[in-house]
């Protein structure tokens, strides 16, 4: 569960100050799937990062599944991303030169699980994503959908309880986007929260609900 | 994360990404071989050089005219040797040899040479650590006091001169005069002294009928008188000694010059070390110029792939790796590069050091000075670049490293 408070999120650019979020205030629930929405700019990223404890806010509080994340250590927060939050990139990046199987099986190598272990975990994640006859490839010999796949795949490996994806359709046509989005819907569906930042009205009317962003604030909820 | 994992990882990625990983070994490679391989030949070279020189013998001294102070005449003479050979003049020397020489025309059977053709004394031979041969004899005492028309001739004027029969017995023609072949010396490996296709011929004839400067005062001149002291450490005093003597015997006044000059092998040794720790040091400069090529190479590469190793580690840090697995993949991948780089490029620099000790004929000495050295300093550039990405990295938000440019 997500709880955030008066989160602000101020960057420093010489002596210029850029407040990217302005006390935002935001509650998910378990198994929620959320879509963000906001014109270009508007802190989205910024909010996702900060849920994804990639980066850390500059005020507020933010306490995720009952624990105040400021209060957690590097390696703490570095726990969390591994064992709870699973991340999908607009950019996808997955690691250059690297099989889609090594790719998938990497948070299951930092989890610590052993090598056996993780590759099974990794094949059936692929596979769940409709990559079974992809492993052995590298990103450069894969289609864009299947990059964001192999991305997928690797975000849900670890079975994490929440998804952060960050236009994660936004580098794909209609269609590749469209089955992207059923394999977010039907991962919902088994109970993970799902939290995705779009441009796209189609993704959210997909969603439960659209929170919406403006000037790094949160303007309505939809319901 | 193990240790274990980590190396795996780091092989993994070492793999990943073959060509950076090449070059920048290649760059640790060329490093330590070229300091390797430079060094040792410069090291064999002078080693070499010294040991041919000490083989001459090192309490050798040459005694020669010394022109800017002799009116253009040669102020060595036969009487000098004989006084030379008094052991009462110049107790440290034991021995006294003489030459007289110059460029002649050798004509055998239907064969010429134009080489050296030199006057000696009988122990000119023993003086000079050519005393071995490949058939007959040396000259002799006899020889010497009956103006003798024979001669000794090296091993390659025998086989110019006599390519198809046996030389001793045979007679060959010096300025027509035929003298009759009684020795053929050995080959001699060195570089220096007296060359393999030298003739010799008695002195006493050679005065007579070849070489007939005089002195200044009208004696018979020679060119060269070479003196052996009668051990190393004499022949500071023997220098002494035969300074004394010969100004005694040229009459050269107390405020006078010498007009000789007396060389020792420690001098021509000193001088050639001088020349070889030039030669190392040149050698070297080259290397360390080689060193420092590698050493940019390999910082070249790291500091190009520093954005995409950011943007790796941003990736890895973002699905759940810790700080310090970062810094032991980043460690454990140079550390691999640069022990296998130096291994191989030590195998290289081996391998250039013996082909040129077969090329240049000397005897090259890859000492573990070097091997450090290099090493060391190819895998410390390899090192400190290879890790330079991850301890910038690791300590940032995983989203700074993701977003790295
Ligand atoms: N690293 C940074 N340094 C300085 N300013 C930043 C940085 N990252 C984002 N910003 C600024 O913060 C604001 C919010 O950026 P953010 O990336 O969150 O927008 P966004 O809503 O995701 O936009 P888009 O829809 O275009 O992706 C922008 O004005 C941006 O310029
Ligand atoms: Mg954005």
């Amino acid at each position: 569960m997500i709880q955030m408070k008066n989160i602000t999120k101020t960057y420093h650019m010489g002596t210029q100050e850029v407040h990217a979020l302005r006390g935002v205030d935001l509650q998910v629930e378990k198994g929620e799937f959320v879509a963000i929405m906001g014109p270009s700019g508007s802190g989205k990223s910024t909010l996702m990062n900060v849920i994804g404890c990639l980066d850390a806010p500059t005020g507020g509080t933010y306490i995720l599944d009952d624990v105040d994340v400021s209060q957690m250590s590097d390696n703490q927060q570095a726990r969390v991303r591994n064992q709870r939050i699973g991340f999908v990139f607009q950019q996808f990046n997955l690691l250059a030169r690297t099989t889609a199987l090594k790719q998938v099986a990497l948070p299951l190598m930092y989890g610590g699980l052993n090598r056996t272990e993780r590759m099974k975990r990794a094949r059936m994640a692929l596979e769940a994503v409709g990559l079974g006859d992809r492993m052995d490839h590298k990103p450069d010999e894969l289609s864009g959908g299947q990059q964001q796949r192999v991305a997928i795949a690797r975000a849900l490996a670890t079975n994490p309880s929440i998804i952060l994806a960050d236009e994660p359709t936004g580098a794909l046509d209609t269609i590749t986007g469209e089955e992207i989005l059923g394999i977010f819907k039907q991962l919902n569906s088994q109970g993970i929260t799902i939290v995705v930042i779009t441009h796209d009205p189609d993704v959210a009317a997909v969603a439960q609900r659209t929170i919406w962003i403006r000037d790094g604030v949160i303007q309505e909820h939809h319901g | 994360m193990n240790i274990w994992e980590s190396f795996l990882t780091a092989l993994d990625s070492l793999r990943a990404n073959k060509l950076r990983s090449v070059l920048t070994m290649l760059g640790v490679i060329i490093g330590v071989a070229a300091v390797i391989a430079l060094l040792s030949i410069g090291n064999g070279v002078t080693a070499s050089v010294t040991s041919e020189i000490q083989a001459i013998g090192t309490n050798l001294l040459s005694v020669s005219t010394n022109f800017d102070n002799s009116d253009g005449f040669q102020t060595l003479s036969v009487k000098d040797v004989a006084a030379l050979s008094d052991p009462l003049n110049v107790p440290a020397v034991s021995q006294v040899s003489a030459t007289v020489g110059g460029m002649q025309e050798v004509i055998g059977g239907s064969q010429s040479l134009r080489t050296t053709v030199s006057g000696v004394t009988p122990n000119f031979f023993a003086v000079n650590n050519r005393n071995e041969f490949e058939s007959g004899d040396g000259l002799t005492a006899a020889d010497e006091e009956t103006r003798a028309r024979v001669a000794v001739i090296g091993s390659d004027a025998a086989t110019s001169l006599f390519p198809n029969s046996f030389p001793i017995g045979q007679s060959v023609r010096i300025n027509g005069v035929s003298y009759e072949v009684v020795g053929v010396l050995a080959a001699s490996g060195s570089n220096f002294g007296s060359g393999n296709s030298d003739v010799y011929i008695p002195l006493s004839t050679a005065l007579a009928r070849l070489y007939t400067d005089r002195t200044r005062t009208g004696e018979r001149a020679v060119n060269q008188i070479i003196a052996q002291a009668v051990s190393e450490t004499q022949t500071d005093a023997a220098i002494a000694q035969i300074t004394e003597t010969l100004r005694r015997e040229h009459g050269i006044v107390y405020a006078a010059d010498d007009d000789f000059q007396i060389f020792s092998q420690a001098d021509l040794l000193q001088t050639f070390n001088t020349i070889t720790a030039t030669l190392t040091a040149f050698l070297g400069s080259i290397a360390g110029i080689s060193l420092l090529v590698g050493g940019i190479g390999i910082m070249n590469i790291m500091l190009v792939s520093v954005t995409e190793r950011t943007r790796e580690i941003g990736i890895r840090k973002a699905v759940g790796a810790l700080k310090r697995d970062i810094l032991a993949q980043f460690l454990l991948e140079s550390m691999v590069l640069s022990v296998l780089g130096g291994l191989l490029g030590i195998a290289l620099g081996w391998s250039i050091a013996q082909i040129a000790s077969l090329a240049l004929d000397v005897t090259t000495v890859v000492d573990a000075g070097t091997i450090l050295l290099s090493t060391g300093f190819a895998a410390a550039v390899g090192l400190v670049f290879g890790i330079y990405p991850a301890w910038r990295a690791a300590g940032l938000r995983p989203i700074e490293a993701l977003r790295y440019e």
